[in-house]
């Protein structure tokens, strides 16, 4: 059973990641680096952002 | 999937980590990453002194623990943001040290998450029988380290309600395991007595406790990683501090039943030398049931560690990329999943290639190494943090309590922890120094140069006092 499930993990596995590599190939070109590198630190509304002492 | 992406394509100008969680899910992500250290690790503490040095340094070492959690709440319920303590150390120590901290926190659980990877393995490969080859071997490892890198690309929310399941499933297996060997009737299955007697209890005397300082560290080590979900948290001043909280109150008494079951189980020279105490315990009671309950267990934990590692290594690598201290190309967020997925598969194949070169034990201290290393930062850190900051200029989330009392014991343990680790591994934690030498060089003389200086420090704090 064991040697199956192990057989069957690198087919999984290659699959898994083919599939994570052509989402990533089709968000890249899908989208502008300028949107998806968009995130910026301390744009949260965290507790200190209120910042009222 | 593909309409979802062309629609959020037409409307997304500005993608960022989704903030969706709440302190279940802190929970989760902490004990996730630590609980597999009581199914395996700490064990190694009793080949260094004996049954009662590993008892000792689970709760010293949970000293140390319960410091770093609360160190780390306070600062992080107030620097909120992806990468944890590297965002804690950039705004308060400098730039140098954050990048140093980011370096450690990614090896610490990369290395964690390669761990836990050969932990399934060889708990798959002992249960396998014949014909499990090294290319069997290696395909459970890959399954193990691209299925979770998957789960993590695809959303932070399944990820850690996963993590929550396994997690409580490992954990309760230890409950019941203490349970049904009948811990009020010492003899019927437990034989403590008999296990730990005055000549056998420290085997090598007070050095051999100070040598198991290297492997107690397995009993939490993780627990720091829940600031990693700081931006993703809906409400981080609250979910943080007590998500952490509850997470170290669980280990503490997951680490004691454990220490009570394997100790009552096994004589000191078998605990220190097994893999797998548990496993092993739930063995000896001669139960099926409970062994095949163990093994499950096992390897849930170890999926669970496996999993909150790959989401902690990359937010910090995310991070690292956000603020230009490594390639921007880094800081990518997926636009629909909200994940940092760039960062989730670069550090895919760096696990495995390091997952099929190397043993437990090198991939178990190169985390330790890391972590100390992060521990040591926590403690200047907090100091800095209120000389810079007192009370009452800036408003926490969570303030702890006996300041600098658990900052002077998080040090000193930490002291105690170098010198353990230079007994048994001197060249890895010299190797690892010099690595760290050697990055920060380049990080000053090449990388900071790309830096945005003034973009990096987002808290809206007031000047620090002194400056």
């Amino acid at each position: 059973m064991w040697i199956a499930i192990a057989n069957i993990g690198w087919i999984l596995s290659a699959a898994l990641f083919l599939w994570m590599l052509y989402d990533w190939f089709r968000v890249d070109t899908t989208y502008s680096e300028a949107t998806l590198t968009s995130s910026r630190e301390g744009e949260i509304e965290a507790f200190q952002e209120t910042h009222r002492v | 999937m593909s309409n979802a992406t062309a629609s959020a394509a037409d409307t997304v100008k500005k993608v960022s980590l989704l903030r969706i969680l709440g302190p279940g899910h802190v929970w989760a992500l902490g004990v996730g990453i630590v609980l597999v250290g009581e199914y395996t690790g700490w064990n190694f503490a009793a080949d260094k002194g004996g049954t009662l040095a590993a008892l000792i340094i689970c709760w010293v070492i949970g000293l140390l623990y319960t410091s770093v959690a609360m160190i780390d709440s306070e600062v992080t319920s107030t620097v909120a943001a992806a990468g944890g303590q590297y965002a804690q150390a950039k705004h308060i120590v400098g730039p140098l040290m954050a990048f140093n901290v980011a370096l450690y926190l990614v090896f610490a659980y990369t290395m964690l998450e390669v761990s836990n990877a050969i932990l399934i393995a060889d708990t798959v490969k002992s249960y396998a029988g014949e014909g499990f080859s090294d290319w069997h071997y290696k395909g459970i490892i890959a399954i193990v380290i691209v299925g979770l890198a998957a789960l993590n690309y695809r959303g932070v929310l399944m990820t850690l309600n996963v993590n929550f399941v396994i997690t409580a499933i490992a954990y309760l297996a230890i409950i019941v395991l203490f349970f049904s060997v009948q811990p009020w009737s010492q003899g019927t299955i437990l034989k403590l007595n008999e296990m730990v007697t005055p000549e056998n209890a420290l085997p090598y005397g007070w050095i051999g406790v100070i040598a198991a300082f290297h492997w107690g560290i397995w009993f939490y080590l993780g627990i720091e990683g829940t600031t990693q979900a700081a931006e993703e948290v809906r409400s981080p001043a609250r979910s943080l501090p007590y998500g952490t909280m509850a997470g170290m109150i669980t280990l503490l008494i997951g680490a004691s039943l454990t220490w009570y079951i394997c100790a009552s189980l096994m004589p000191w020279q078998y605990l220190g030398f097994t893999y797998y105490p548990l496993l092993d315990a739930g063995k000896l009671t001669g139960s099926a049931v409970l062994e095949n309950m163990m093994f499950a267990a096992t390897i849930l934990a170890a999926l669970a560690s496996a999993n909150g590692c790959i989401n902690d290594a990359a937010r910090a690598w995310f991070s690292l990329g956000r603020d230009r201290y490594l390639p921007p190309w880094f800081s990518a967020v997926h636009p629909v999943y909200r994940t940092p997925y760039r960062s989730i598969i670069f550090l895919v194949p760096i696990a495995l290639a390091f997952a099929f070169i190397a043993n437990l034990g090198q991939a178990i201290t190169f985390s330790i190494l890391s972590g100390v290393l992060h521990y040591t930062f926590m403690s200047v850190n907090i100091m800095m943090f209120r000389n810079k900051w007192p009370l009452g200029t800036i408003r926490r989330g969570y303030t702890h309590p006996f300041h600098p009392l658990p900052a002077i014991v998080l040090l000193a343990l930490c002291v105690v922890t170098y010198f353990a680790i230079f007994l048994g591994y001197g060249a890895q934690l010299t190797a690892m120094v010099v690595f760290y030498v050697i990055m920060s060089l380049w990080f000053h003389f090449y990388r900071y140069r790309y830096v945005k200086r003034g973009d990096q420090f987002t808290m809206p704090w007031p000047k620090p006092m002194g400056y």
